[in-house]
């Protein structure tokens, strides 16, 4: 089956005045239709500029080059107008933040009605009933009086069903959602987490999952992209990442997660060192510097991201991650030379 | 916006000075506009018996007459009518070009900002007085002009705080989550930026207003403002200056008449700003 968002060779760089850095380095990734594909990395892994750069919303010192394609067409530095066509309909995104991802001074049944006034050309009092219809979906209590109130008089938890719902509200073939959850307490964390997995069975839409908590994607992502220094360092299956981490790096992080069953008064592994400047020139592998198995090959050669079936060193003929991953969508890969065995 | 709304109108209720400030505007609005229907002499009709007399409540000229003999009470009524027209009217031209233009420059940025910022400039180092004399001499006196030239430079301000704002609005998130959702330019500019925008501006909106009251005042008294036989606050206490010392109150009629309306607007706007700005609180 074709993939609804095809992202191939993307490179994102930012210019600065005496330099260029890059946030994104040459990622090739596919999400399925109704398929949850989860993107993990920490701050400044670039996992967030990928699909800003998607979205046309990248700063305006910010480059992108290779190819976004999504239901087929290039969306890439396509034009405001072609754009508007498909964010908020097709392609939404829900913000990190719902505290500030909703203006202030409108009510919500206006801002919500607003998306199907705009995309659908419905009228406004149309849009108003199927805004309310859209809370009641999104399990937010009393709809009818929350369609007249400012954003500042709801609960952040509330505020963010709020958004998602918004991004629902034309039917779209794919939300992006970056980092749903962290600008939330944990329990409402988990209540979010429960409606996209509720919306994703009913609206069956296909999700794109930003976060840098691998807890949080578990139990909702079928698949995980782990991206380090802007690069994806391990593609798997959500329970096969968890069972067998293939990376160093998702190894060590798996590592970082507490348990409830082990022993309780243990330090919690760290990861030492800090991840890489994006400045920095990178001939090796990045995570080399913080690698317990790094060899002297992996400062020099940069590993590419292949599959990992076999443990065998295929490093030369190794898959470079493009279109063919596009079709192996599913499979295991890792870009290590020297990966954890199974 | 309600419960704002409602939190303003509680604090500038609190705030004394404000509200005497807002019934002093609102009681000379009144004077200036029903005034006249209550006072049996015209502003231009010449009381050839009593020129210059002195302000007595007992005689049909309450604040006075001038050296042609007309009424004081009248003249400063009208000049008091065609001050507040010049300040509200030129301090909305102002609003409107001013926001238009500067969130404009402020959300589309770039080149486009640059450009229409260096504009204002231009016409900010402008001076101001030459420019009017200049239209003067060239198209002749005519009231126009003097909304033509404190428009020319009234919006300026105002563009340059919306701009600020602006800028500061259009890294917010809602601004993003609004572009993510397929809203065009424009609409964002309309229904997302002005709006937040607004609060500072009509701040400085009602600190305008005397401002240019007190500039028109002050053009009209260099003579190169409003003309005879039609008068404003300016033009009369120019005409006062003359007779000082014969017929002080001439000059301190009118003269009073300005220095209240402008501390009560002064004393207003300082009341709005404090209640609209939460973060003082």
């Amino acid at each position: 089956m074709a993939p609804i968002l095809s992202i191939d060779d993307l490179t994102v760089s930012f210019s600065q005045p005496d330099r260029s850095i890059s946030a994104v380095r040459q990622v090739s990734l596919a999400v399925a239709a109704r398929e949850c594909v989860a993107v993990v990395g920490e701050s400044g892994s670039g996992k967030t500029q990928i699909f800003m750069a998607a979205m046309g919303l990248l700063e305006g010192n910010a480059t992108a080059q290779g190819s976004v394609r999504f239901e087929g067409s290039e969306i890439l530095g396509a034009q405001a107008p072609q754009l508007n066509r498909i964010r908020g309909s097709k392609l939404t995104m829900v913000f990190q933040d719902p505290m500030t991802s909703l203006t202030p001074h409108l009510k919500i049944g206006i801002q919500l009605a607003e998306v199907l006034v705009c995309h659908t050309g419905r009228s406004w009092s149309e849009a108003r009933i199927a805004a309310r219809r859209m809370l009641e979906r999104v399990r937010v209590p009393d709809p009818a009086r929350r369609l007249n109130q400012y954003p500042h008089e709801l609960s952040g938890g509330l505020r963010q069903r709020v958004t998602i719902g918004m991004s629902l509200l034309c039917e779209p073939l794919l939300v992006i959602a970056d980092e749903p959850t962290t600008a939330l307490d944990v329990t409402v964390q988990a209540q979010i987490i429960d409606l996209l997995r509720a919306m994703r069975e009913e609206v069956g839409m296909a999700l794109v999952l930003i976060s840098h908590d691998l807890g949080v994607v578990a139990g909702l992502a079928d698949r995980i992209l782990v991206m380090y220094a802007g690069r994806i360092v391990e593609s798997a299956d959500s329970a096969e990442l968890f069972r067998d981490p293939r990376h160093p790096y998702t190894g060590a992080l798996l590592k970082c997660i507490p348990t409830l069953s082990g022993p309780s008064l243990a330090r919690l592994p760290t990861l030492p060192g800090q991840p890489p400047q994006p400045e920095d020139s990178l001939d090796g592998c990045a995570f080399a510097p913080r690698c317990p198995r790094a060899a002297e090959r992996c400062r020099t050669e940069r590993p590419l991201l292949r599959e990992a079936g076999n443990a065998g060193d295929r490093g030369s003929n190794g898959i470079e991650s493009g279109s063919s991953a596009i079709e192996n969508g599913g499979a295991r890969r890792v870009a290590c030379h020297f990966p954890l065995s199974p | 916006m309600s419960g704002l709304l409602d939190d303003a109108v509680r604090r500038l209720r609190s705030n004394p000075g404000a509200m005497w400030a807002m019934f002093v505007v609102a009681g000379l609005v009144a004077l200036a506009l029903f005034g006249p229907w209550f006072n049996p002499n015209g502003s231009e009709t010449l009381d050839w018996l009593h020129v210059a007399s002195r302000p007595a409540l007992q005689s049909a000229h309450w604040f006075g007459t001038d050296r042609l003999g007309r009424d004081l009470f009248a003249r400063t009524l009208e000049g008091t009518r065609v001050s507040l027209a010049v300040g509200v009217v030129a301090s909305a031209v102002s609003l409107a070009v001013g926001i238009g233009y500067g969130a404009v420059a402020g959300y589309v940025g770039g080149r486009t900002d640059h450009v229409m910022m260096r504009v204002i400039e231009i016409l900010s180092g402008l001076p101001l007085i030459f420019f009017v004399i200049f239209l003067t001499v060239v198209f002749g006196r005519s009231e126009y002009l003097l909304f033509l030239a404190i428009g020319a430079v009234g919006w300026l301000t105002m563009a340059r705080i919306v701009r600020g704002q602006t800028l500061s609005i259009r890294r917010r998130e809602f601004i993003e989550a609004a572009v993510a959702s397929g809203a065009g330019t424009a609409r964002i500019i309309v229904k997302h930026v002005i709006p937040n925008v607004i609060g500072p501006v009509v701040v400085y909106a009602t600190l305008t207003v005397p401002q240019i009251i007190m500039f028109e005042s002050f053009l009209s008294f260099l003579g190169l403002g409003i003309q005879e036989p039609h008068a404003s606050l300016g033009t009369l206490i120019a005409e006062g200056a003359g007779e000082m010392e014969a017929a002080p109150w001439i000059l301190l009629v009118p003269g009073g008449f300005l220095a209240v309306l402008l501390l009560a607007l002064n004393i207003f706007g300082d009341g709005l700003r404090d209640a609209l700005d939460v973060k003082e609180r």
